[in-house]
Parts: C-alpha cells; structure tokens; sequence
C-alpha cells in the first residue's frame, strides 16, 4: 500500500497573505489587552493591514487577510466560537462587502480613508444587525448604535489615515 | 518581528514618520465623506437618543389604558386600583407618582419622569405611569 501524499502548492500569494495576517493577528492580540469603555469599542487597528493588504493588492487579498484574522485571532484570544467571535465575523463580512463596493470609487477623489470609513459604518452596521437578530432580540440595541457610531467615525478615519501613510511610504520606498 | 512582517510592510514601518503632513491623504472626496459621516453621526444621536421630548403622561391599569394627560399644565389624577388610589401629579414636562397604596412604594421614589419613553410601575395597584413623545418608536426605560 503505497502512502497517499497530498501535495499543497504553496504560492508566493499563499506567503503574502499569510504574513500579512499574521501581522493582523498581532495587532488584533495587541488590542484585545487594551481597555475598552464598551465592549465592542475597539480601534479595530487590524484593519489598518486590511486596508493596506486592499490597496497594494486587491481584495481578493484584503477578504483573505480579514477572515483568517478573525478567526485565527480569535483562537488566539480564546474567544473561537464566543458570541464576540461570531460578532467580529459578522462586522468582517460586512465590512468585506463594503470594501468591495468602496474600491470601485474613483481613487483621484476618494482615498484610503474613504474606503475606512465605509468599512468602519458596515463594520458596526454587521454587528449590530447580528446582535439584534441573535444576541439581544430587541431594539435596545440600536439605543447604542450612536455611540459604535461615533466610535467608527473617529477609529475609521484614524485607521484610513495610517493605511493612506503606509501606503505612501511604500510608494517612496518603491521609487527611491 | 522580522519573521512576522512581510518585507515590505517593515519597510513601511521603517520609513514611516518622514511625512510632513496627515492633510495630503485626504482628498477631495474623502473630506465630502466625512463630513457626510459626521452629519450621519449627529443625527443618530438625535433620532435615537432625544427620544422625543415627552409631551403626554399615559396611566394605565392591567394595561389598559386608563387616562392620557397632556404635559402642559399642572394637575393631579386619582386612579383607582385593587389596593386603593394611586395619584399621579402632572406638571409641565414632567409627571410622578405622588402616591401609592403599594407596599414598596417604589413607583414613587422614582420620582419625576421627564424623558419620553419613561415608566413608573406601581406593581401591587396593577397601575403604570408612561411618558410619550412625539416620536413614534422611542425606547421605554424599562426595556433598556
């Protein structure tokens, strides 16, 4: 009986994608100690990478950094299959679907803080539609959709800002 | 970490900080966003937190609703229940139970309710005094 050996190609996107997230990861990890005045209030600071990842490389790439960052992140975390886990999962496809949309938008008018802001407000719109549906079947939720709000409008600009810079200086470090 | 980055977004990293200015990653369509964004934000808060300023006093028993009374002048109402009389004091913009034959008496230590949406509950008299808005679809403070 000859042992069945399963080749798996491993590509140069395969390596890309995984550094890129791992550095998701990191950031996601890093967030997770800091303290936070509601749950669910988070700078999202791996969206910076996602960002980044969407902007040099598409998103096809971008869908792959986030999803593999939610859920190795949260394995990381110990959250894997918590309520919070299923929430950032939800926030991530939201997000994906409006990344997928804002990258359409003409690059001469609309930057990358543009496209973060977008992804922050589905980001919230996602979670909150899921915690309406699922966690809390009521419409108390929404009495603190202000609040994620203002939190996407501030974290979604500041994140679009350094994504915006990293990607310049890689443009810099390109031409030089 | 040189494991962990990719090479070029340690390059990134490296070369990050040589900016002169966060205004040249706005562009002109970014600041329409946000200030559509901001405006967006504002208006969340508004519809969803002003709640409507209350503008009548709702008594009911059993769920039943007994007597509306609007907030404009001062008055008091007598509602009967199985314990006895509750009385609910209305003045302008605002209402309470001034009181109840309840054991607890915690409908009347709630004092003056002032926002739509709020409820005082006398539980044993069966009696409830709620507070309504303009706005249809307020959020009651007891559900919150």
């Amino acid at each position: 009986m000859t042992p069945l050996t399963i080749e798996l190609p491993i590509t140069e996107d395969d390596r890309r994608i995984a550094r890129y997230t791992a550095a998701a990861i990191a950031l996601t990890v890093a967030e997770a100690a800091l303290p936070s005045p509601l749950p669910g209030i988070k700078p999202g600071l791996a969206n910076i990478i996602v960002l980044v990842v969407l902007l040099r490389y598409g998103w096809r790439d971008a869908a792959w950094v986030s999803l593999l960052r939610v859920v190795a992140g949260s394995l990381v975390i110990g959250q894997l299959f918590a309520p919070g886990f299923f929430l950032a999962l939800a926030g991530a496809v939201s997000s994906l679907a409006a990344l997928f949309l804002a990258v359409q938008l003409p690059r001469r008018w609309f930057g990358a803080v543009t496209i973060s802001l977008l992804a922050a407000f589905a980001h919230i719109g996602g979670q909150l539609v899921l915690a309406r549906l699922w966690l809390v079947p009521h419409d108390g939720v929404f009495y603190l959709a202000p609040l994620f709000a203002t939190a996407a409008l501030i974290f979604g600009t500041i994140n679009g800002l350094i994504a915006a810079h990293l990607i310049q200086c890689a443009h810099e470090a390109k031409a030089s | 970490m040189k494991a962990v980055l990719p090479d070029d977004l340690r390059d990134l990293f490296s070369k990050a900080g040589y900016s002169n200015s966060w205004y040249q990653y706005v562009k002109a369509g970014d600041w329409l966003v946000l200030l559509l964004s901001g405006a967006l934000v504002v208006l969340s808060y508004t519809l969803l937190w002003r709640g409507g300023v209350a503008d009548r006093a709702i008594v009911k028993r059993d769920g039943q609703t007994i007597i509306e009374i609007s907030l404009n002048s001062a008055r008091k109402t007598s509602v009967e229940g199985p314990l006895g009389t509750t009385v609910i004091e209305v003045q302008p913009g605002r209402a309470r139970v001034f009181s109840d034959p309840g054991p607890r008496q915690y409908c009347v230590q709630q004092g003056w309710l002032t926002r739509a949406g709020a409820v005082a509950i006398c539980a044993p008299n069966h009696i409830t005094l709620q507070l309504n808005g303009r706005s249809k679809a307020s959020y009651d403070s007891l559900n919150y």
